[in-house]
């Protein structure tokens, strides 16, 4: 079934055919005679079954891979829109294989987190679980979102892993701006319809930053487009212009785009360079766009920030990787004085903001944006250890954000706000909770040990020979992240137990198999990191040979 | 030691750490079922099994090393790759030496030993399992950073002990000082680890870390790295890193993690790594220097030195067993096991040694000070240990080596029977810690009372326990150093001066411990009437001891006397290993063990004569601190210590009040930085999203614009034509009267108009 | 004194005018058909005066019969549609008769 040529494929329309197929038991309904009740429950069932086989298409294509090189593999190639040169181009090297199977697990793991499985009534009860909807005004809290609209929202976030994994696999620049564009309009809706209380100001924060960003990015593509030189396509035709972005990248380290002519009297490199960063960094998201995040996660319901958290964000980066690098390779080295500026920034800013944040999930997410900045700040460097460290904080952040907005979510159903001062003693209430959490914080404020560190120190030690203040600067924030997130257990789980909280229910099992895997990969990537560098080191090392900061 | 250090390879080091970690992992996943299935019995049996079994596997190891050569005693076992980019590569790989051996020794054993204290001091916690499997935890990452054979390794343990730290700290977190506590610990010690971080960069970039070729326009280019290190070099794994790195008889060239290898660049003359990092400067500065001191930042957050040590005294929050174990024994030694280990870096940098002495120095006689007037037995200990955490920084810092590290291993022993002894106390007493209300118990708690005693006599410096033989080679050794330098040049009176102190706070330190001892063991029992106040927080765990009277002290359960009664016998028999040259004529056991891996520092000589005379100097302030103690003290009798307080009511304040360091921290770091995070959150939600917002109400401005444009302009034309047809109409059709004859005057007039024109225009 | 073209014109000027007055102020409707009968016959005069003092044929003679049948014509149709207002309005006042407006 998997064969090198269709794995991709199958990892990214698997999600696609089980939405198509939830659509359809919608739409057949009437006809079938099914009650809702078995429509969710189909619908559930489909999403799960979607994102499983997409996961194990992941996984496949994970051992497929070839790590020692540093070619594309696992290539599915044909002509796609013979007039305008698009071609249907999948592959997948060093750098997108990491992202590839991070999309799997993460994507699976929300559809985990999304599934209603409550163990005892009293914990549904506390979710506004129950089914049927929930007009008691004894409970005024919105009915949870994993018993709202199931088929919809089942539909949306399958159409999501769709566009999330097709974005990272996508070899040909329209392919990816059409993934890109797919990708964004569930999330909207998914913000949008099952979120929080303020759910539509996120969402069009969200969608509008977001568009702004595409939109730059579109007018650099054309760009890049109109200045490639011909190239042939897959079928052995030759096309004037090319998406191809492998071949691109060939042009591009030939220094095809530095003569393409200049516009308004700026150089077209630096033009589409800046184009494309600001469309990549508002995903990142890098100061000063970043405030669209706390917003959309504070509102999103909790797999969709696990998804937001997980892999959206690394799709700033991995565009960067994928295009700026290898296409714009002069701008790139003219930008990465400004790149690593940025990304101590992120870095030292938000871990500062991180500290003054009343709303725990609104901590955790600047706690991400400041994470992001590591990955800026090591692949700036363009050194070896630099950009592994970077491309590995992604996949580490990957793992460790979506934990910590899960056990976000845990505790939101339960006691339906956020404040971390208004917690206090839940340790006693919630051992179990308490000791995830505790890993997940401890790994994130990068603990030997656990995944966090090993990525954080290899973009310092990367990223030290080159921008030696920066990063002297940059590593002030393991304090700062030290401080604020023992400050949060210390509010949240220590001291006297208020008695508000006393009963609640502990971990369920929906819980912890979305909780457990990613806790057991934090604590396997700890100890044994070389699992990741040794397939994305190769592709990444070519990558910035012969670059360095100008 | 300008040669490669032989390696022996050997397999299943990694058992020694594993162990206790095994034990720790099941307690954590099973601890709780087996507690209420089987009971305590099946939680601690696992426990202390695991670091008996431990401490058994590096007695083997011991044996095995000391069949080897003396130079070959470095054991060696690698695991995996954990993780290659470029040049950067580190394994996770265990090295036991003749150092990390000894402190292997000590941390599985007192380990051990304290394990089994626990038994009888933790017997009615409620979370039984917890507390073992924390305490497993400790050793298993103390483990790591010992015998760790790079910096990654090492980092790895020193880390997770500061995690252990802060659980067992916070253990009873229904408490919010004692969780505020162990929050504190792990944030002091994460400013000592930036340091630390900051000085393993540098240290790499001197090392030229740089493996990328750097062009001019960059900035810190004092320092160019030899071109065969610069040029462009990747590699994916550990095989192609090693490939990468040029040999030089023998030894590895090139960046890298492992103590050994760096160890050996530096000592073989012939890489000319040496003679680099002489002439590095970073800023104007010596890099060697800096990499010292920064490193040394890191030894003071962990080993609690002026000024990081404020978590120490807090962290006595903890439970007593783990005050003895990782805040008395072993953790708190890490830093100057750090230093120990990188000797042959420090001693390359006589700036950065004579920081670390004069810190060591300061700390000694700072926290010495303090000690003299709290009543918390704890604190006392406290702050005798971060004093003593002074002497061997001093005795590292001069270069004495072997000496701070001895003083390291007796301290273990000692201040282990302190604590666990004040355990002892504080459990006979019904937790109560404040020597004040204690008072004759030596009646009711003998065994107690004697080791307690034997540890006192230990750490004051009489010849006749283990503590008196580092302490004076330290301070010896700091009189006759003549290398030590601050800023570059040398600075010939350190060494004395340091000296001086070190004497002044050994007479201090003699005072403290017999004043608690005096406080605590002699006179009349005042804690009766007080009763038992409570400590209320630590449910469970209190109420359970008071067996039968409640309110006269008893002797504790065998587990913990006889755990007694062996450190205080080890703080004695302990004193074998550093028996002076002077006595001997040979070096001590411990200096000849520790001399193939410690780097070599030669000392002024010395005549015999004057190293009798400061011995006798040692002995001589022991004897002061012991008398005045025991006048002032002794029985409670004495009237004049409330007199004296008295009379310098301020300064005792001052002193009391720990010389309000806890609060300048909160002045001046704490406070700051809650106001920096609240201004720049403000920044964010205001101005940085304000200006979103703005770009939002001028995007909503241009369209409100553009839809009054096209409603008034664009539409406003189309309406205006239609608007004018009608009007017109509107106007014309008044003229249509029906009136035939209307009509005909029209027609009559346009006639006539015809007609005029026709005259007119000709 | 000979009697020249002017001079018919003169007659057929006032002839016209008179004709012209009737029709413009006449309130009768008979009245008014009358002074179109007089801007009709006022025509007939120049036709036959400019036959006989310029051309020289018998055009003039001619349209002037053609002019007086057409007259008759005229006068039947208008007094049919006078006839018509009447029995639609009951009067035959030319001012109140205002439907040509609709």
């Amino acid at each position: 079934m998997f064969t090198p040529g269709s794995i991709l494929s199958w990892a990214t329309f698997a999600p696609l055919a089980a939405a198509a197929l939830v659509v359809l038991l919608v739409v057949l309904r009437p006809i079938l005679r099914l009650s809702r009740r078995a429509v969710d429950d189909g619908a559930r069932l489909l999403a799960l079954a979607g994102s499983g086989l997409s996961l194990l298409a992941a996984i496949a294509a994970w051992r497929m891979f070839d790590g020692s090189t540093d070619q594309v593999q696992l290539v599915q190639h044909v002509t796609w829109i013979r007039a305008f040169n698009i071609e249907y181009f999948l592959g997948v090297d060093g750098l997108s294989i990491s992202m590839v199977l991070l999309t799997g697990i993460i994507s699976f793991v929300a559809t985990i987190a999304s599934m209603p499985w409550w163990s005892g009534a009293r914990a549904a009860e506390l979710a506004g679980m129950v089914e049927g909807g929930h007009q008691d005004p004894a409970h005024p809290h919105p009915q949870h979102f994993s018993v709202r609209a199931v088929p919809g929202y089942m539909a949306l976030l399958l159409l999501l892993q769709t566009g999330m994994m097709g974005t990272f696999v996508a070899l040909d620049m329209f392919l990816f701006y059409v993934f890109w564009e797919v990708m964004l309009l569930p999330m909207y809706f998914l913000i949008g319809i099952w979120g929080g209380p303020r759910k539509e100001y996120a969402a069009i924060k969200f969608f509008l930053y977001t568009l702004a960003g595409s939109v730059l990015m579109l007018l650099a593509i054309i760009g890049l487009y109109y200045n490639s030189a011909p190239a042939e396509l897959a079928g052995g035709d030759t096309a004037a212009h090319t998406f191809n972005l492998v071949e691109l990248a060939r042009q591009g380290a030939a220094g095809q785009f530095e003569r393409a002519a200049p516009i308004l009297g700026f150089a077209f490199t630096k033009l589409a360079f800046v184009a494309l960063f600001i469309g990549f960094a508002i995903k990142i998201p890098m100061f000063p766009f970043h405030t669209w995040l706390p917003d959309a996660h504070v509102e999103a319901p909790t797999p969709i920030s696990v998804i937001l958290a997980g892999v959206l964000l690394k799709m700033g980066p991995y565009g960067i990787l994928r295009f700026n690098y290898p296409l714009l390779r002069d701008a790139t080295q003219w930008a990465a004085g400004a790149i690593a500026v940025f990304g101590l920034i992120n870095i030292v800013y938000a871990a500062f903001v991180c500290l003054a944040q009343k709303d725990l999930k609104r901590l955790i997410a600047y706690s991400s944006v400041s994470h992001m900045g590591f990955t800026l700040l090591g692949m700036a460097a363009m050194t070896p250890a630099g950009i592994s460290g970077a491309v590995l904080n992604m996949f580490t952040h990957g793992l460790i954000s979506p934990m910590l907005f899960l056990v976000a979510g845990v505790i939101y159903d339960r006691a339906h706000h956020r404040e971390i001062e208004r917690f206090g003693g839940l340790a006693q209430a919630l051992p179990e909770y308490a000791a995830v959490v505790g890993l997940s914080f401890f790994a994130s404020l990068g603990l030997p040990g656990l995944a966090g560190f090993i990525s954080e120190f290899m973009v310092f030690s990367g990223a030290f020979p080159v921008f030696t203040t920066y990063t002297m600067v940059a590593a002030i924030s393991v304090v700062i992240t030290a401080a604020y997130y023992l400050w949060a257990i210390h509010r949240m789980f220590l001291g006297k137990l208020n008695p508000a909280y006393q009963g609640y229910p502990d971990l369920n099992w929906r819980e912890r198999l979305s909780l457990y895997p990613l806790g057991a990969m934090v604590i396997v990537l700890g100890f044994y990191p070389q699992a990741v560098l040794s397939v994305i080191g190769n592709t990444l090392q070519t990558l910035i040979k012969g670059m360095s900061p100008l | 030691m300008d040669h490669p250090v032989a390696v022996t390879q050997a397999s299943f080091l990694w058992v020694i750490p594993a162990l206790p970690l095994a034990g720790a992992v099941v307690n954590a996943l099973l601890g709780w079922k087996l507690q209420r299935a089987l009971g305590r019995r099946a939680v601690h049996a696992i426990a202390v099994a695991a670091v008996v079994a431990s401490f058994l596997v590096a007695l083997l190891f011991f044996t095995r090393m000391l069949g080897l050569g003396a130079e070959e005693r470095t054991l060696h076992e690698r695991l995996w790759n954990l993780f290659t980019a470029g040049r950067l590569s580190a394994d996770l790989a265990f090295s036991l030496d003749p150092l990390s051996m000894a402190l292997v020794l000590v941390i599985t054993g007192i380990g051990a030993l304290i394990h089994v204290f626990s038994i009888g001091y933790m017997a009615d916690e409620p979370a039984y399992w917890r507390f073992f499997c924390y305490l497993n935890l400790f050793v298993f990452a103390m483990l790591l950073l010992v015998m760790g054979d790079n910096f990654v390794v090492m980092f790895f343990g020193w880390e997770g002990v500061g995690l252990a730290s802060y659980l067992l700290i916070a253990f009873w977190y229904t408490d919010p000082q004692k969780a505020a506590a162990g929050m504190k610990a792990f944030v002091v010690n994460r400013i000592g680890d930036f340091g630390f971080l900051l000085g393993l960069l540098l240290l790499f970039w001197a090392l030229g870390g740089a493996w990328t070729p750097r062009p001019a326009a960059l900035r810190n280019l004092e320092y160019q790295p030899v071109p065969e290190l610069g040029a462009f070099a990747a590699a994916t794994d550990a095989a192609q890193a090693e490939a990468l790195a040029p040999l030089v008889e023998g030894v590895k060239v090139g960046p890298t993690l492992s103590f050994r290898e760096l160890r050996d660049q530096i000592a073989v003359e012939a890489t000319g790594v040496r003679a680099r990092l002489d002439g590095a400067t970073i800023w104007g500065l010596p890099v060697l220097a800096l990499v010292g001191i920064l490193l040394f930042v890191g030894a003071m957050g962990k080993s609690a030195q002026l000024p990081l040590y404020v978590w120490l005294p807090d962290a006595m929050a903890g439970p007593t067993p783990v005050s003895a174990l990782i805040h008395a024994a072993t953790m708190v030694t890490a830093g100057v096991y750090m230093v120990a280990r990188l000797s042959f870096l420090f001693a390359l940098s006589a700036s950065a040694m004579g920081w670390v002495a004069l810190v060591g120095a300061l700390t000694a006689a700072f926290a010495a000070s303090i000690g003299f007037f709290q009543y918390d037995i704890k604190k006392v200990l406290a702050y005798s240990t971060v004093s003593q955490l002074g002497f061997m920084f001093i005795g590292v810092g001069v270069g004495a080596y072997w000496a701070g590290t001895y003083h390291l291993v007796t301290h273990a022993f000692f201040k282990a029977t302190l604590f666990l002894g004040s355990g002892s106390v504080i459990l006979g007493c019904h937790h109560e810690q404040d020597m004040r209300k204690m008072g004759g118990l030596g009646q009711h708690m003998p065994i107690t009372r004697w080791t307690y005693l034997v540890a006192c006599i230990a750490i004051a410096g009489f010849p006749v326990a283990n503590g008196f033989y580092s302490k004076d080679e330290i301070l010896w050794k700091a009189f006759t150093s003549d290398h030590l330098a601050l800023f570059g040049a040398p600075v010939p009176w350190l060494g004395p001066a340091i000296y001086l102190l070190g004497i002044l706070t050994a007479i201090g330190t003699a005072f403290y411990m017999y004043r608690s001892y005096y406080m605590t063991f002699t006179g009349s029992y005042r804690g009766g009437a007080a009763g038992h106040d409570g400590h209320g927080v630590d449910a469970g765990h209190g109420d359970g001891h008071d067996r039968g009277h409640a309110h006269v002290p008893h002797e504790s359960p065998w587990t913990i006397t006889a755990v007694l009664a062996v450190l205080a016998v080890g703080s004695v028999l302990s004193l074998f290993l550093g028996l002076p040259t002077l006595w001997t004529g040979v070096a001590p056991a411990f200096e000849r063990w520790l001399e193939p891996v410690v780097a070599e520092v030669h000392f002024r000589e010395a005549a015999h004569g004057t190293e009798w005379l400061f011995q006798l100097f040692g002995v001589l302030a022991a004897t002061v601190g012991w008398l005045s103690a025991r006048a002032l003290y002794k029985d409670g009798r004495s009237q004049v210590p409330a007199r004296l307080k008295e009379r310098f009511a301020r300064a005792w304040n001052v002193v009391y009040q720990k010389y309000y360091v806890d609060e300048l921290y909160d002045l001046v770091v704490v406070g700051p930085a809650v106001r920096l995070a609240g201004l720049l959150s403000w920044i964010d939600k205001r101005v940085v999203d304000g200006l979103v917002h703005l770009v939002g109400a001028i995007g909503r401005l241009v369209a409100e614009l553009d839809g009054a444009i096209d409603r008034y302009l664009v539409d406003g034309a189309v309406n205006a034509v239609a608007f004018g047809t009608a009007g017109l109409g509107r106007s014309l059709r008044r003229i249509q009267t029906g009136h035939v004859q209307t009509y005909l005057y029209g027609a009559l007039g346009g006639a006539l108009v015809v007609v005029l024109l026709n005259f007119l225009i000709r | 004194m000979a009697i020249t073209l002017a001079h018919f014109l003169v007659v057929g000027a006032l002839l016209f005018a008179l004709g012209l007055v009737a029709v413009a102020t006449r309130r009768n409707a008979v009245g008014v058909l009358m002074g179109v009968e007089l801007v009709l016959n006022g025509a007939n005069v120049n036709f036959v005066a400019f036959e006989r003092y310029g051309a020289g044929g018998v055009a003039g003679q001619v349209f002037a019969l053609f002019v007086i049948v057409l007259a008759a014509a005229e006068a039947a149709v208008g007094l049919a549609i006078v006839l018509a207002l009447f029995q639609t309005s009951k009067s035959i006042d030319v001012r109140q008769a205002d439907l040509l407006r609709e």
